[in-house]
């Protein structure tokens, strides 16, 4: 890959995106708003489909594989083998790009397709060829549909894709975003995951083999398609390679959505941000599903799978949220949890059940009602693995790490104290008012 | 892996917490603090292939059955 020393504008064979250089997906854009399809064109040169020849999909998913490329959607499942499961398939698959973005704190998803809609749509027709989809489902937060509809329709008048694209809005709920829910929300309207198997990848909407991917990895991927493997791995760590968005929330000066190194130390990521706003209790990392750590252990580790491992966390959906050390980690845990809670399906005994009893002792705990950490450890480990889908085991990842990380808090409950000085209100839950 | 690789699976969202497997099959079911079935790990022993037969048979929102290839966390069960 030859270098290049303009990131203004792009010709066929030069990228604008440098190696080893960031932002690759959010440019600064004078006056903000989403890239139309020329400001789009200008900076990336044509979509990596453009032209397609059916000869390249072996190639070109090879490519992804040695870029590294895996799912920034949370579970971080290599992209390329997704694609080869789903190509396999006897029937003509179909693509559903997944920007739903139920999580309440995580704001990337939003961001990046209110400002680069058509890097992830470039994406959504490119894994469409890859597969051998003729359609692609697009499936996005209420908040960014219109932009989205929108930068569709530029595409549509450009003549630029040989897939058809559907824009749909996802459902607002937490599990939505969850694959067999999303496409048990695409085909029947029903926002609830289903049981498993069969994978989606072998029958998902409609029985057909459904590529459900997260509309940031497309766009990636969009970007892999024009720059190419090497490009690619210019960032990150030789296992993690790349960039990811982050949300990062909290006690930061500037909370926002940004795009980080993978294997950047997990200071410097909140660094992006303006650093620490107040003293810190402690992170909560990947998202709601995530993991609570220990602000200065957590801060120096490398913000990647590998990394992170060493305080049980992984950079999941990207979000990271500072804890004011001010503020009570029982009372904000028991918080999301009820949330959660809440946000199950509703259809599995275990998830029901088990949840809500968890929420309700953790809801003691952090008033300071009663005391029962023996009955927390006890029901996470019988809810843990019993749903359908991963709902209940994310939730109760994310309550254990609590109890290991809060320990001193849990102490101080015990006695009638507690550190907060605020009510509980650091993480965001939604106000719900149709439900 | 030992045995027959025959595992004896529960679909959550079907289950209602009934509870007759529990009670024909104890030495592979208990149940948890709300009724619902827990499933002891790994494969059925060939002893129990009967009972397991039964429970399978008594459910009565047929949601057990002896799956031969293993649990497994697929590609596209979490989110993408």
């Amino acid at each position: 890959m030859s270098a290049v020393d303009s990131d203004q504008r792009g010709t066929d064979d030069a990228p604008v995106v440098r190696a080893g250089r960031l932002p690759r997906l959010l440019p600064q854009r004078p006056g903000g708003g989403p890239a139309s399809w020329a400001e789009h064109l200008a900076r990336h040169g044509a979509p990596p489909s453009a032209g397609w020849d059916e000869r390249r999909r072996d190639e070109l998913i090879a490519e992804v594989g040695r870029s590294g490329l895996t799912g920034r959607g949370g579970a971080g499942f290599p992209t390329a083998r997704k694609l080869r499961a789903v190509a396999a398939g006897r029937d003509v698959p179909v693509v559903i790009a997944n920007g739903t973005e139920g999580e309440p704190a995580s704001a990337k998803d939003k961001v990046l397709l209110a400002r680069e809609p058509h890097l992830v749509l470039d994406g959504a027709v490119l894994a469409a060829h890859l597969v051998g989809a003729r359609q692609a489902f697009v499936v996005v937060h209420e908040a960014v549909r219109e932009i989205v509809d929108a930068a569709a329709a530029e595409r549509r008048r450009a003549r630029c894709d040989r897939i058809r694209l559907k824009i749909r809005t996802g459902a607002d709920r937490f599990v939505g975003g969850e694959a067999s829910a999303l496409v048990n929300w695409v085909g029947n309207g029903v926002p609830l995951p289903t049981a498993t198997p069969p994978r989606v990848s072998e029958q998902g909407l409609d029985g057909f083999p459904t590529l459900v991917q997260n509309v940031e990895t497309l766009a990636h991927l969009a970007l892999i398609g024009r720059y190419g493997a090497e490009w690619f791995r210019s960032l990150g760590t030789p296992e993690e390679p790349g960039s990811m968005l982050v949300t990062l929330a909290g006690a930061v000066h500037r909370p926002g959505v940004y795009e980080a190194e993978i294997g950047q130390p997990v200071q410097q990521v909140l660094a992006l941000a303006g650093g620490a706003a107040a003293p810190l209790g402690g992170l909560l990392i990947g998202g709601y599903f995530g993991t609570w750590a220990d602000p200065d252990t957590a801060g120096l580790l490398p913000f990647s799978a590998a990394g992170l491992s060493a305080v049980g966390a992984s950079p999941g959906a990207g979000l990271v949220a500072a804890l004011p050390a001010d503020s009570c980690g029982l009372a904000e845990t028991a918080r999301v949890a009820r949330y959660l809670a809440d946000e199950s399906a509703g259809q599995c005994g275990p998830c029901v059940f088990g949840l809500d009893a968890i929420a309700g002792a953790l809801e003691d705990l952090a008033a300071g009602r009663s005391f029962r950490p023996d009955l927390l450890r006890r029901w996470t480990a019988q809810v843990d693995g019993r749903g359908a889908c991963h709902h209940p085991d994310g939730a109760v990842r994310m309550i254990r790490s609590a109890l290991r990380v809060f320990g001193a808090e849990i102490d101080r409950h015990a006695r009638g104290w507690c550190a907060g000085r605020r009510p509980a209100g650091v993480l965001p839950v939604p106000a719900r008012v149709l439900r | 892996m030992t045995g027959n690789g025959a595992r004896l699976r529960v679909d959550p969202i079907a289950c209602d917490g009934r509870a007759l497997c529990a009670e024909v099959l104890p030495e592979l079911i208990t149940l948890d603090d709300w009724g619902f079935p827990i499933i002891r790990d790994g494969d059925v022993p060939p002893g129990l292939r009967a009972g397991v037969a039964e429970a399978i048979r008594l459910c009565p929102r047929l949601a057990l059955r002896l799956d031969r290839t293993g649990p497994r966390r697929p590609p596209g069960s979490g989110r993408a």
